[in-house]
C-alpha cells in the first residue's frame, strides 16, 4: 500500500479536508504529496523549490476550485501537478424522524451525503427505521443542533410537522451559516412558522433563507417522490442555480 | 474518492493489486469533471468512472499494465476517430487521464 494513500484512508476517515497533488508529467513524475489547510504536507516532491510551490497552490485551492492543474518551473526542470481539494463529505440534518425522512436518508446517501436525524419522540427516532443513517439523535433539537457545529457544508431539513421541534429547528438553523434550510408545510403552515420565529428575534433577511414549501416542484406526492424534490433542491442550491 | 474507498479495501483484503486513474485534465463537452476517479484491480475489476463510458475498457487494460510494472502513465483521450485505437469520446470532448499503482 503507498503510503501516501494509507495517510488520505485516514484523512478522510476522520472527515479532514486535504489536497492531493500529483506530478502528472515532466520531473518527478508520479510524486505526491498532501496537504491540508492549516499548511501541514506530507511527501516530498524532488525538490524543496518544487515542494513549496505545490504547497502555496494547493492552499490556495481551498475554498475555491475543487481541482487545478499547473505547471512549475524549478530552474530549466518542468514538472506538470495535478492538485485537487477532497473535501469532508456535506451534511444533511434532518429534523423530524417522520416516514419521508426514510427515503431522504436514501437519496441523500447516493448523493454522497453524511445524515443525521434528529427527533425527540422516540416512537418514530428507532435504530430500525434508521439503519441508513450515518448518526440517529433522539433529543430535542434546541438542545441537540448548537452541538452539531453547523456550517456552511450542511444542509437543514425540518419535517417533523410539530412547532415544538420545528420552530427552535429553524431557529438555530437560522443563527448558523447552514447552506440550505428548508421546511416542509404549506405557505399557511410557514407563516404561521415565521411569526413565531419573529417573536424569537428572526428578521425578514434570516427568514427568506428558508426554502418552503420544500423541494423543487416535482408534483410528487409520495414520500418517496418528496424526498427526491427536497434533495433535487439540496443539489440545485448545491451547484448555485437560482430556482 | 470517496466512494471508492470501500471497493478498494476490498479488494485488498483479496489479496489485489490496485490502480487508480483520475481525470487531470478535460477539455470541451468531457462528461466527468476534473478528479473523476475510477479504481482498477489485477484481476480486472472496476469501480467509478472517467467518462460515460466510452474510455473506460482502454483504461482497464492501461491500469493492468500499470499494475504490472509500476510505473504511472498520463493518458489522453479524444474524438474517437483521430485516435488510431479506436477508443475516444463521442461527446467531442477530450480528456486527459492519469493512472498509478496504489496498492
Amino acid at each position: 500500500m503507498s503510503a501516501w494513500f494509507e495517510r488520505l484512508e485516514q484523512a478522510l476517515a476522520a472527515g479532514e479536508a486535504v489536497a492531493v497533488a500529483t506530478v502528472v508529467a515532466g520531473m518527478g513524475l508520479g510524486g505526491k504529496m498532501l496537504v491540508w489547510p492549516d499548511g501541514r504536507c506530507e511527501g516530498e516532491l524532488p525538490t524543496p523549490a518544487l515542494t513549496a510551490a505545490v504547497r502555496e497552490a494547493a492552499l490556495a485551492l481551498f475554498g475555491g476550485a475543487d481541482a487545478d492543474r499547473r505547471t512549475f518551473t524549478v530552474g530549466d526542470q518542468v514538472s506538470d501537478v495535478f492538485i485537487e481539494v477532497l473535501a469532508p463529505p456535506p451534511r444533511l440534518i434532518i429534523v423530524g424522524a417522520v416516514h419521508l425522512a426514510i427515503p431522504l436518508v436514501r437519496f441523500a446517501r447516493i448523493l454522497g451525503f453524511h445524515t443525521t436525524v434528529v427527533d425527540a419522540r422516540p416512537v418514530f427516532a428507532t435504530p430500525e427505521r434508521f439503519a441508513e443513517a450515518d448518526r440517529l439523535l433522539v433529543g430535542w433539537p434546541d438542545d441537540i443542533l448548537p452541538t452539531l457545529a453547523l456550517d456552511a457544508g450542511c444542509h437543514v431539513a425540518v419535517l417533523s410537522h410539530d412547532d415544538k421541534l420545528d420552530v427552535p429547528a429553524l431557529w438555530v438553523a437560522l443563527n448558523s451559516p447552514a447552506r440550505y434550510i428548508g421546511a416542509l408545510g404549506s405557505r399557511k403552515t410557514m407563516a404561521k412558522r415565521a411569526q413565531r420565529l419573529r417573536e424569537l428575534g428572526a428578521t425578514d433577511e434570516q427568514l427568506a433563507r428558508i426554502h418552503n414549501p420544500i423541494g423543487l416542484d416535482l408534483g410528487g406526492r409520495r414520500a418517496e417522490e418528496i424526498a427526491l424534490a427536497i434533495m433535487a433542491e439540496i443539489v440545485a442550491v448545491r451547484n448555485g442555480r437560482r430556482l | 474518492m470517496r466512494e471508492l474507498l470501500s471497493e478498494i479495501k476490498r479488494w485488498r483484503q483479496q489479496g489485489k493489486a490496485v490502480a487508480l486513474a483520475t481525470v487531470v485534465r478535460a477539455y470541451g463537452s468531457s462528461p466527468r469533471p476534473l478528479g473523476a476517479k475510477m479504481a482498477v484491480s489485477a484481476a480486472g475489476d472496476m469501480a467509478g468512472s472517467v467518462s460515460g463510458g466510452c474510455v473506460e475498457s482502454a483504461v482497464v487494460q492501461e491500469a493492468l499494465a500499470v499494475i504490472a510494472d509500476g510505473r504511472p502513465r498520463l493518458l489522453r483521450y479524444g474524438i474517437a476517430d483521430e485516435w488510431a485505437q479506436g477508443v475516444g469520446l463521442a461527446c467531442g470532448g477530450e480528456i486527459e487521464v492519469f493512472v498509478e499503482r496504489i496498492a
